[in-house]
């Protein structure tokens, strides 16, 4: 068979991109306190030590009120945004846009600061609430990128039409558009509650003494012997993140096929 | 026409400088089929939507059945609308779609399951009920629209461009079927179009609209035959215009000749000077060879000739005509297709000449 040089390359790519995330439930299962070949032999106890750490507990259930308050959170205002963008006109409109889309590109190292600077200013301790304010301003953007595309999809005069038809503005809104972009809702919450839940920057910046779990995480990366308990976690949030990947992208898939459209690409 | 369903009296509309609708006063009567035509941007679907309550009306009145409808939502109008996506709601079934307006008529279930059926049976989609809305083809969605319409029996249904998302031979039906369907129902029409024939075939009266104005109303015939205006007669239909000189109650028709003004058709009673002779393709014969002519004639060579199967179009280059004259013939038996650069007679008619000043 003939080697073709786009397919090792792509064969590389991928390699690069998910080697060390293979890597991790290798040695979450191996039996040894050392992350080094040759594996020791096969071990479930890592992650049945997850289970005996409070501090990890307590440190999952604050990842757990904050990545569930940031996705109401986001996604409400994404709501209000995306509605906006789509229906009305108003001035300024692609400034405004522009500047809630901002914090996409923006250095996550300077948001993270910056927000710390002014909580100081204003005197506010750090805790959840502030990691929640953090990270609702992070997903913003995406909850807004993912509710445009369920609202520009609308035909405007499916409102109008259910007007016309008895309904009052806010009947026609509950009864013909919010059904239409309830799968754009579903996958905007899912999305934002995992970029919440595996954010790290921000929360490290503004946890104060409530860590989150990779603020958690990060603190046991300096007992080595903790190395393969972290291991373990990572594992389950991987999965866990990619479990709710493709359940956002299936809602989204739905929503489409609900209104007879092509599909035009999402996250996966 | 007794009390009219429909009044507008010197509606205005601006959209900040730009003014859409310029003083539009019209009746339209109860029954009625009534079409605004005119090329795009001439504002006839503003002043459906006006109607309809979509848009608020800069000054002037729109009244309905006597009341005046300013400041009332289009929800409590007794109007209801086809739109020109159909808007057909994706996420519902067919039922449900048709079903849609009757939540707040305090109809039990029994008697809504039977209103929904009659409407489907009324637009001969019976058999659909229970398919997904998505799933419907152009046609059915239009009569789906139609059905969620008309369930709720408005005074005036009001239809944007209802067939233009079809293709032509299904439009043609549709036209039929919704002359039938109105017929049937008694509704007023009011119908927005840009196509004149479907205007023409479908309509009682007609508003042409250019520019935010009514440019004529009037029923279909005397809006082909007798145009108002040069504008109106070339939107309408083809129309040949020839330069023409009258003086004196007489008229000296380019390539044509001489003719008594008195039995022409002058839109403004009276006309002198330079003027535009119109004469529709069909009221120009091609004389066959042998044929007996009249005075009335000229002669000219063939430039062009459009085969359409049932009709035969020719452009005439007549002597004494910089461009050449437009004719249909009927394609009758015994009747040979002429070929291009054949010499040609052409027979017309005074009678058929609408005469504008240029």
């Amino acid at each position: 068979m003939r080697v073709r040089p786009l397919g090792v390359f792509a064969v590389l790519y991928l390699m690069f991109l998910y080697a060390p995330i293979i890597l991790l439930p290798i040695f979450a299962f191996n039996d040894g306190t050392v992350i080094a070949f040759p594996l020791r032999g096969f071990t479930t106890g890592w992650f049945a030590e997850l289970t005996q750490i409070p501090a990890l507990h307590e440190a999952t259930l604050n990842s757990l009120i904050i990545a569930c308050s940031v996705a109401v959170l986001a996604t409400c205002l994404g709501l209000f945004a995306a509605r906006a963008a789509t229906r009305y006109k108003f001035p300024l409109k692609g400034g405004i846009m522009g500047f809630i889309m901002l914090p996409l590109v923006l250095p996550e190292v300077i948001v993270a600061i910056s927000l710390l600077v002014v909580l100081m200013q204003l005197g506010i301790e750090t805790s959840i609430f502030t990691i929640i304010l953090g990270h609702t301003l992070l997903c913003m953007p995406f909850a807004i990128a993912i509710l445009q595309g369920s609202f520009s999809g609308l035909d405007q005069s499916l409102e109008e039409a259910a007007v016309d038809l008895g309904e009052t503005r806010a009947g026609a809104f509950r009864l013909v558009i919010l059904p239409l972009v309830t799968p754009g809702i579903i996958a905007s919450l899912l999305i934002c509650f995992i970029i919440s839940l595996d954010e790290f920057i921000i929360a490290f910046f503004l946890s104060g003494n409530e860590p989150t779990l990779p603020v958690y995480l990060w603190g046991q990366l300096r007992f080595p012997a903790r190395l393969p308990v972290v291991m373990a976690l990572g594992t389950i949030l991987v999965g866990l993140s990619i479990v709710l990947l493709i359940v956002a992208d299936v809602f989204r898939r739905r929503g489409l096929r609900k209104m007879g459209q092509q599909d035009a690409g999402g996250f996966l | 026409m007794s009390e009219p369903l429909i009044a507008m009296r010197d509606v205005n509309k601006y959209y900040g400088e730009y003014h859409a609708l310029r003083g539009i006063t019209a009746e339209i009567g109860a029954g009625e089929f009534f079409s605004l035509l005119g090329p795009s941007g001439c504002g006839k679907t503003t002043l459906l939507r006006a109607i309809a309550g979509f848009e608020e009306i800069s000054s002037g009145v729109i009244s309905l059945l006597g009341k005046d409808m300013a400041g009332v939502p289009p929800n409590q109008r007794p109007t209801n609308m086809v739109f020109q996506s159909y808007a057909i709601f994706p996420h519902l079934s067919v039922k449900q779609n048709v079903g849609f307006g009757l939540r707040k008529s305090g109809m039990g279930v029994a008697e809504k399951t039977r209103a929904i059926g009659e409407a489907l049976e009324m637009v001969g989609l019976g058999h659909l009920g229970g398919r997904a809305a998505h799933a419907l083809s152009g046609g059915q969605r239009q009569r789906v629209a139609l059905a969620r319409a008309l369930i709720l029996k408005p005074k005036v249904l009001l239809l944007d461009e209802p067939l233009s998302a079809l293709d032509r031979k299904m439009r043609e039906d549709m036209q039929v079927e919704l002359m039938k369907l109105q017929r049937e129902v008694g509704i007023t029409f009011v119908l927005v179009t840009h196509d004149q024939e479907e205007a023409l075939v479908m309509s009682d009266r007609i508003a042409v609209m250019f520019e935010g104005e009514i440019a004529q109303l009037a029923d279909p015939e005397v809006l082909y035959r007798r145009p108002a205006t040069k504008r109106v007669a070339d939107f309408i239909g083809v129309m040949n215009f020839l330069p023409g000189q009258a003086a004196d109650g007489t008229l000296e028709v380019a390539g044509l000749g001489q003719v008594d003004l008195d039995g022409t058709f002058v839109p403004d009673g009276s006309v002198s000077g330079a003027c535009s002779v119109g004469l529709r393709p069909e009221t120009l014969t091609l004389l066959a060879d042998g044929e007996a002519g009249s005075a009335r004639e000229a002669s000219g060579v063939i430039d062009e000739v459009v085969y359409y199967g049932d009709m035969t179009y020719y452009d005439v280059r007549l002597e004494g005509l910089p461009e050449p004259v437009r004719l249909s013939m009927r394609n009758i038996v015994g009747r040979d297709v002429l070929d291009v650069g054949a010499p040609a007679r052409v027979a017309w008619d005074p009678r058929a000449m609408v005469v504008f000043p240029d």
